[in-house]
């Protein structure tokens, strides 16, 4: 059961998107949800739409995929959608009941949210989706290195990968755990929340111990391959722009003066 | 001077009893090792003899309290040859989920060189080649999850073969596999020492596995207290199990027709041999 969760999920496909250098893409989703908060009217909200939809379009990834994905982030979408919907103060009152008050300001102070909310996720996704977790901390890496001065940036990496890899490893193990101590009359399924959790205090204690003896078994093998921080290493699978990278730099900031653009003459 | 020597090599784990009290735990006691190159080497003793100390030893992830291990005539307590004796002593270890660093099979291997300073084409010209030794090739895009235990540790191999190191130390590589991911890995061990000419030592406590190495070093609580070549070896069956080492069936099988006076020699490695012997009574 614990198998269904999947952390950052890849869609493999064979299209352009899939082979931007993986930079670009966090770069330009960065700009795309700068530029849903810069756009404040219905046409800016278009555009977005439009250069989003061109996006899924090109990159192969089924529709039906993406919002499979938002079915988990519904619930958190509607609590924020609920909340300015009714706290937003405004003059003109649409209905009354029960001491809630809809008003006309909150309800499209709702309506953008909710569109701003539903398009960051899915746009976000789509990084996820075209860009395997590998390619993603490698971006990470080359795209901090200007803060390695304050920051360890070459570990953070390192460590993202690392868990990356040991988290199918450690899912499988807790499933085992589980499954050994359910047939040993464990109850894992019902009480309410406080029974429930409390009955997983003996699943953590050996995962933690498993947990902290893979770490030592690891670290002793990485050392034992001379690994040594990130002085002096050289990589397999340099990252370097080429000429695709570069248009979709050019689409980026295309859209980005769309939407300043848009922005002052609205 | 061999590749891999020790010379009274003595180690003491420090442990911390109930009341937080320093006790020591003498884990090598005293071994003398001497392996020249190109050698198949052969590591055998009981749970807690010490095999993994000794293996961890010989590439500098322990160092010696007393005595001095020597790879490639480099001292390990010599702190400035530290990477360089890492690269020559490769090291597989028992668990294969637990030293594959990487989440795609051909950027595992490629982690060893990585590390050195290879440079990219070089890198990959490696990772080929090392896949291929192991024949592991196709599945260099795949994720060391989805591979049998046989094959996470033909991986763990490669990774160790791309640093191209003169001596390879596997501390019981097999312990966690099927009969089938045995065999696998030690044909790959037995072609890397054939074909390229790399020394191996292979710790184990599967006896079938050392019947075709060069040398046998038998260990018990710390100490070296047997050693010769396979035959030598398995034909003390007696002693053999007093340090609570099963012996192979067939030696097993020769050693009690011995015993009730068959006229068998001792020390019989293979089915054949001892199929030849009883053939040749009458
Ligand atoms: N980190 C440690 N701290 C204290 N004692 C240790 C430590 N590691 C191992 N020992 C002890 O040292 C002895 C030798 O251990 P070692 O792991 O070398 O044995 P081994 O021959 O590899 O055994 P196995 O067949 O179980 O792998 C054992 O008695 C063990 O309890
Ligand atoms: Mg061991």
């Amino acid at each position: 059961m614990l198998k269904d969760i999947t952390i950052g999920q890849y869609y493999p496909a064979d299209s352009a998107i899939h082979k931007l250098d993986p930079r670009v893409k966090i770069i330009t989703t960065v700009i795309y949800i700068v530029s849903l908060f810069v756009t404040n009217d219905w046409i800016g909200y278009l555009a977005a739409f439009l250069f989003l939809a061109a996006c899924i379009k090109v990159s192969k990834v089924p529709l039906s995929f993406i919002l499979k994905g938002m079915k988990s982030i519904a619930f958190l979408l509607g609590i924020t959608v609920v909340f300015n919907l009714i706290f937003t103060p405004g003059e003109e009152v649409l209905v009354t009941f029960w001491k809630i008050t809809i008003t006309e300001k909150g309800l499209e102070m709702a309506v953008r949210m909710a569109i701003r909310l539903s398009f960051l996720i899915v746009g976000t996704s789509l990084m996820t989706l075209t860009t395997t977790p590998n390619q993603l901390t490698n971006a990470l890496e080359r795209l901090m290195k200007p803060l390695s001065f304050m920051l360890p940036v070459h570990e953070i990496a390192m460590m993202m990968s690392i868990a990356l890899r040991f988290i199918p490893i450690l899912m499988e193990e807790t499933d085992k755990i589980m499954k050994a101590q359910m047939a040993r009359g464990a109850d894992f399924e019902t009480g309410n929340i406080i029974v429930r959790i409390k009955n997983m205090v003996p699943l953590l204690v050996p995962l933690f111990i498993s947990a902290f003896r893979r770490a030592n078994d690891l670290a002793m093998a990485m050392e034992a391959r001379c690994y040594h921080g990130g002085a002096g290493r050289t990589q397999m699978k340099p990252l370097s722009y080429r000429g695709n990278d570069w248009v979709a730099y050019g689409v980026m900031w295309g859209y980005l003066a769309v939407c300043i653009v848009l922005r002052i003459v609205f | 001077m061999g590749i891999v020597k020790t010379a009274k090599l003595i180690y003491d784990y420090i442990r911390y009893d109930e009341n937080e009290k320093e006790e020591t735990f003498r884990a090598i006691d005293g071994v003398d090792l001497e392996v020249e190159p190109g050698q198949f080497i052969a590591v055998l003793g009981h749970n807690g003899s010490g095999k993994s100390t000794l293996a961890k030893h010989l590439n500098a992830l322990l160092v010696p309290s007393e005595g001095t291990v020597w790879l490639d005539n480099m001292d390990t307590r010599d702190d400035s040859h530290i990477w360089d004796i890492r690269q020559e002593a490769g090291m597989v270890f028992q668990n294969p989920d637990n030293q594959i660093v990487a989440s795609v099979v051909e950027e595992d291997v490629g982690f060893g060189p990585e590390n050195l300073g290879v440079e990219t084409p070089e890198i990959w010209k490696r990772v080929a080649k090392s896949l291929e030794g192991v024949g592991m090739t196709a599945y260099r895009k795949h994720s060391p999850n989805k591979l049998s235990g046989g094959q996470k540790q033909r991986v763990a191999i490669a990774g160790v073969v791309a640093m191209q190191p003169k001596c390879i130390i596997l501390d019981e590589p097999t312990a966690m596999l099927d009969p089938n991911g045995r065999k696998e890995v030690l044909k790959v061990v037995h072609e890397l020492n054939r074909e390229e000419k790399v020394t191996v030592i292979l710790i184990t406590h599967y006896m079938e596995e050392v019947t075709d190495a060069d040398y046998v070093y038998v260990m018990d609580h710390g100490k070296v207290v047997m050693k010769g070549t396979p035959r030598e070896i398995f034909s003390q069956v007696e002693t053999l199990k007093a340090y609570r080492l099963d012996v192979p069936q067939v030696t097993l099988l020769a050693h009690e027709l011995k015993e009730s006076g068959v006229d068998v020699p001792d020390g019989v490695l293979t089915t054949g041999e001892l199929v030849d012997a009883l053939c040749r009574l009458n």
